[in-house]
């Protein structure tokens, strides 16, 4: 199971409406890799990542889960390998207690009573809502339903984990709490690929990062490289990170990912006194 | 009542908060028989409100003061918890209107104390644009366009002029290709930006937003935000809950801050963003004012020098640094 990669060849999707959304995506994931999608609404990111659990099957080309092609299994068989965190998490949340909510993945996949139990208690442990347990969901704000909907996932313990949009609604302590969960998957050796539109977020967490477009691949790389490419940032209208933003302005050639490495090369141009 | 809320209030204020706090209260005392047509007026004011939702252990708002002048953008940021939807929901009249719950103080728009009137006036007054877009639907309409039009039906606006402000709001949020879908049929994006325009094309003298930029890209924030400026040039009050500090920068005219249900402080955004306890009010600072304060303890930034809160200003503030360093 620790060597089920991700696998996505000349993908097509065209939906009923006759929309195509996706026109021929190849894509390449290994196993404990982390992965940030990102681009404008409508350039096709939730269509490919619905791929990967089958809530949405090819056109055209293949999607393949480890030794699996997503065509010839059912979303219950996939779900054994891939959790997908709705971005709405109303469209994923239905039980009427935090707790059943989060169990009826475990339940499904045939956890034993007690591994199924420890899995739900781990994950709301991890997103910190484990004092709602016995809560009705609707009773929850949207941030917390949203933080629901990703316990309900990582209590599967899939080792592919897909999350939509995760920092939607969250606050500060939040969104940190998400970055903490994405760090501990990935330490699991699990694989995380989040579709994502805040930027800092992303260059902060994520190594890898594939830009989309128009449902075409217009960038895939490190985070580094990625946001120095400006000719497809733009094409994506994706704006840099904030920071990346700041050194671009100020002539640097560096790719600051957060704080401290800004300030290291603030240090840096100081000390050489590159500065006019 | 209002001597002692101010009293525990000051005590919150550093020194620095103390003159805007004075100015304040002189500005209470001059306009304290405030009508409808005193141009010095607030816009919004709240006095010393409180609500508990029904069957709830405690206040979410307690004893809250606030003041929101007309024609500005103000933000309104805190963490999850704090009270901001039930905030948006106060201003707006909906509390006590349409809530059960314990109410106290008094809240007013344009000198009228919503509470004393009916829920249609109060909707009349100020445009809520509630944080999660599918509620707001009315589910009474097959198309974007119905949709659109549904509330000015509703206030017997002549077919003509509706026509017309269907199609201007449409245009400036780029709702032109979804006119003739299902309002069911959209993404979380597009859905909010319908909510949006369902609300602008009543327009209100007030227009309060929940998070309205929540599920919208980076382009369609920018679209929305655009769309705030140009209300707010022609008069529209703006109240805004938003957790990306970086645009509040830069379209407010003030910020307030909410924690455990009071307005722990209020000013311009740079102030505000910049202030030393803002994280500690579960508010996260924006990646180049965390960045400037590393730089300052690094004696790479004066101390003297205000912390920037978006590039522009961080360019500047390094830049200057750079030179002073040479």
């Amino acid at each position: 199971m620790s060597e089920t990669a991700i696998s996505v060849r000349g993908l097509v999707h065209t939906y009923p409406s006759g929309v195509t959304a996706l026109h021929g995506v190849d894509l390449d994931i290994a196993p404990g890799e982390r992965v940030a999608i990102v681009g404008q609404n409508g350039a096709g990111k939730t269509t490919l990542v619905r791929h990967l659990n089958g809530m949405v099957r090819p056109t055209e080309g293949e999607v393949r889960i480890g030794d699996w092609s997503t065509t010839e299994k059912s979303i219950a068989e996939l779900a054994h390998r891939v959790g997908y965190v709705f971005q709405n998490p109303d469209e994923q949340i239905f039980a009427r207690t935090v707790a059943t909510d989060v169990g009826f993945g475990p339940k499904n996949l045939g956890f034993d009573e007690e591994r199924a139990q420890q899995a739900v208690s781990d994950a709301l442990e991890a997103v910190g809502l484990a004092h709602e347990a016995d809560v009705h969901p609707h009773h929850l704000s949207l941030s917390e339903r949203k933080r629901i909907a990703i316990a309900a996932v990582l209590a599967m313990q899939t080792p592919i984990v897909v999350l939509d949009e995760p920092t939607t609604g969250q606050d500060d302590a939040g969104v940190q709490l998400i970055a903490g969960i994405v760090d501990s998957l990935v330490q699991e050796g699990r694989t995380v690929v989040a579709i994502t539109h805040d930027m800092d977020f992303c260059i902060e967490n994520f190594d890898r990062v594939v830009v989309m477009a128009q449902g075409e691949v217009r960038a895939d790389g490190p985070a580094e490289e990625v946001f120095a490419d400006v000719a497809a940032l733009e094409a994506a209208a994706v704006e840099p990170p904030q920071l990346l933003r700041v050194a671009r302005a100020l002539g640097w050639s560096g790719t600051p990912r957060d704080a401290r490495a800004f300030v290291d090369q603030l240090t840096q141009h100081r000390g050489s006194g590159s500065s006019a | 009542m209002t001597a002692r809320d101010s009293e525990t209030g000051r005590d919150r204020e550093t020194e620095r908060d103390r003159e805007t706090e004075r100015d304040r209260e002189a500005e209470r005392e001059s306009t304290k028989e405030a009508t409808v047509t005193d141009a010095n007026a607030p816009m919004i004011e709240l006095t010393g409100v409180g609500f508990a939702y029904e069957d709830a252990e405690r206040f979410t708002l307690a004893n809250l003061d606030l003041r929101i002048d007309a024609g500005t953008v103000s933000g309104i940021v805190g963490a999850s918890g704090a009270g901001k939807t039930t905030l948006a929901k106060t201003i707006a009249g909906f509390i006590p209107l349409n809530e059960g719950g314990t109410y106290r103080g008094t809240a007013s728009v344009a000198g009228r104390v919503l509470a004393e009137g009916t829920l249609s006036e109060a909707a009349a007054a100020v445009g809520l644009v509630t944080q999660n877009p599918f509620n707001q639907i009315s589910g009474a309409r097959f198309t974007v366009r119905e949709e659109l039009a549904f509330g000015l039906e509703n206030r017997s606006v002549p077919r003509e002029e509706m026509e017309r402000r269907v199609d201007e709001v449409a245009a400036r949020l780029r709702l032109e290709p979804l006119l003739d879908r299902s309002p069911y049929a959209l993404s979380g994006g597009q859905m909010q930006l319908v909510a949006i325009a369902s609300m602008v094309i009543m327009q209100p003298p007030v227009l309060v937003m929940d998070e309205p930029t929540s599920q919208l890209d980076p382009a369609g924030t920018r679209l929305v935000y655009d769309v705030l400026s140009t209300l707010s040039d022609g008069g529209t009050t703006v109240v805004i809950i938003e957790h990306k500090t970086e645009l509040l920068h830069e379209h407010c005219d003030s910020i307030a801050v909410l924690a455990g249900g009071l307005i722990v402080r209020q000013g311009p955004p740079g102030a505000v963003l910049a202030d030393d306890r803002l994280t500690s009010w579960g508010v996260g600072e924006t990646r180049v004012t965390t960045a400037a304060r590393l730089a300052r303890e690094r004696g790479l930034l004066p101390v003297e020098r205000a912390l920037p809160i978006g590039v522009d200003d961080a360019v500047d503030a390094f830049s200057t640094t750079e030179r002073a360093a040479s």
